[in-house]
């Protein structure tokens, strides 16, 4: 076929009534904390590695409980479980265990 | 003489008349509606303590049994003349009284949502307003348009309030409180329901707002979007689609839903617009205007003419109370310095 330098963007828009909300269920039964955040960005803050690369966790957070998981799994593995932004976090989420957690359910869902 | 015509028998115009009756001062009351209280007679619970709204409407309504009040219903106030020392308040029928002192407690009115037509309401019946809401839950009658349990309810903040385009810049400062309030009870009566609210800033500023906007989320699971819908518009199967954007995420954001819940903020009602206009004491939007917002609150550029409740600006139930108390004190001090002159 002739290409003639058009293409197609796919949409941007989050179609909540197609996303799965499966993982974030499972993340609220591991972690029930997660659902307290009210996204103040405290975490990211304090956070070493969003200091030097584009990790940002409270922004992972917000993308993980609206269904958009594509590309978390990789994001994820910026993070060096320090565990500052727990000990930061006005609402006490647990964030250390939410990013362990987030790893260990995307990485079983990507499995199969 | 002591006596004191009270314009309006909402929650502030009941407290301060019963309080002034208990010091022995002769309460005129009137009340434009066949009701006293009619802003509260389809509220199903009050913020934030949740107790049944009933009941606060029963125990207001039975202060009014003091032979020093008299209560004129289906009685609207036209004109309100100072008349040497005192006042003259002429009725729609053209009876007038005269008094020592007016206070005028005339109210809110909501927001008319349908000015908001991008939003749908009076246009698809999936759009309703937090007051409709309010009705459905008070007899637990939750349902869309086609009568069905809602799967999901979307609440919008700031409809009609902190918007330019309604002509209205500032914050109605109880709708926040009310849809958290609101979602808990729609997840009491329906668990299974999904409910999210759009919100642009959450402003918890009472007493035990902030812990209940926490145990929406906890306990709940009330999900919370920031970002304001733009419009609404009705799917083939008579749902409703809604379009905001997620401004935590910079993202474009769609969803349908069976009950989108416009929370409509507080505006001036037509009394107080017309009184505060024929009185010379209207501040900005209609409201009434007190002499300053710290020392004076009650007081207006008329002597003897006092405000109370929100005549003067949005306010809450217990809010208004307090301000009702408040307005009493002043009131008493004007009349009985008032009679020390006359010896």
């Amino acid at each position: 076929m002739s290409n003639f330098g058009f293409n197609i963007s796919n949409t941007r828009v989050i179609s909540m009534d197609e996303c799965n909300m499966g993982n974030v269920e499972r993340l609220h039964l591991e972690v029930p904390s997660f659902k307290r955040c009210i996204s103040c960005g405290a975490c990211s803050a304090t956070c070493s590695a969003h200091q030097f690369t584009d990790f940002n966790i409270r922004k992972l957070h917000n993308l993980y409980r609206r269904g958009q998981y594509a590309g978390l799994q990789e994001e994820l593995k910026a993070c060096m479980l320090c565990g500052k932004c727990t000990l930061v976090c006005p609402r006490g989420v647990n964030l250390r265990s939410m990013i362990i957690n987030m790893r260990k359910i995307l990485y079983e869902a990507n499995k199969r | 003489m002591k006596k004191v015509a009270i314009i309006g028998a909402g929650p502030a115009g009941i407290e301060a008349a019963s309080i002034l009756a208990n010091q022995q001062v002769e309460v005129l009351l009137f009340e434009k509606s066949l009701n006293t209280l009619s802003n509260m007679l389809d509220k199903a619970y009050l913020f934030p303590d949740f107790s049944p709204a009933n009941d606060l409407v029963d125990k207001l309504n039975k202060k009014l049994l003091h032979q020093q009040i008299t209560l004129f219903t289906g009685t609207e106030i036209t004109d309100v003349k100072k008349d040497g020392k005192e006042w003259k308040v002429i009725d729609a029928k053209g009876m007038s009284y005269i008094v020592s002192a007016v206070l005028l407690t005339s109210g809110y009115s909501v927001f008319d949502a349908k000015r908001k037509e991008e939003l749908g309401y009076g246009i698809y019946n999936g759009v309703i307003t937090s007051i409709d809401l309010e009705k459905m839950i008070k007899y637990n009658q939750i349902e869309n348009s086609m009568g069905d349990k809602p799967k999901r309810i979307v609440f919008l903040q700031c409809v009609g309030s902190r918007d330019e385009k309604s002509g209205n810049n500032y914050c109605s400062k109880i709708c926040c409180v009310t849809a958290v309030k609101q979602a808990i009870e729609v997840k009491k009566l329906l668990p299974d329901t999904d409910v999210y609210i759009f919100y642009m800033d959450l402003r918890m500023w009472g007493q035990s707002f902030e812990e209940m906007y926490r145990e929406s989320q906890e306990k709940y699971d009330v999900s919370y979007v920031r970002g304001r819908i733009s419009e609404a518009a009705s799917t083939f199967d008579k749902k409703i689609q809604i379009k905001a954007e997620d401004t935590l995420l910079g993202v474009p954001l769609k969803m349908t839903t069976d009950l989108l819940v416009l929370m409509v903020g507080m505006e001036a009602s037509c009394g107080t617009k017309t009184l505060a206009e024929t009185l010379h004491i209207k501040g900005e939007y209609g409201f009434a205007k007190s002499l300053n917002c710290h020392l004076q609150d009650n007081e207006t550029t008329q002597q003897g003419l006092f405000i109370a409740g929100s005549c003067k600006r949005p306010m809450g139930i217990n809010e208004t109370l307090a301000d009702a108390r408040s307005a009493s004190v002043i009131i008493m001090d004007y009349i009985n310095a008032m009679q020390e002159n006359d010896k």
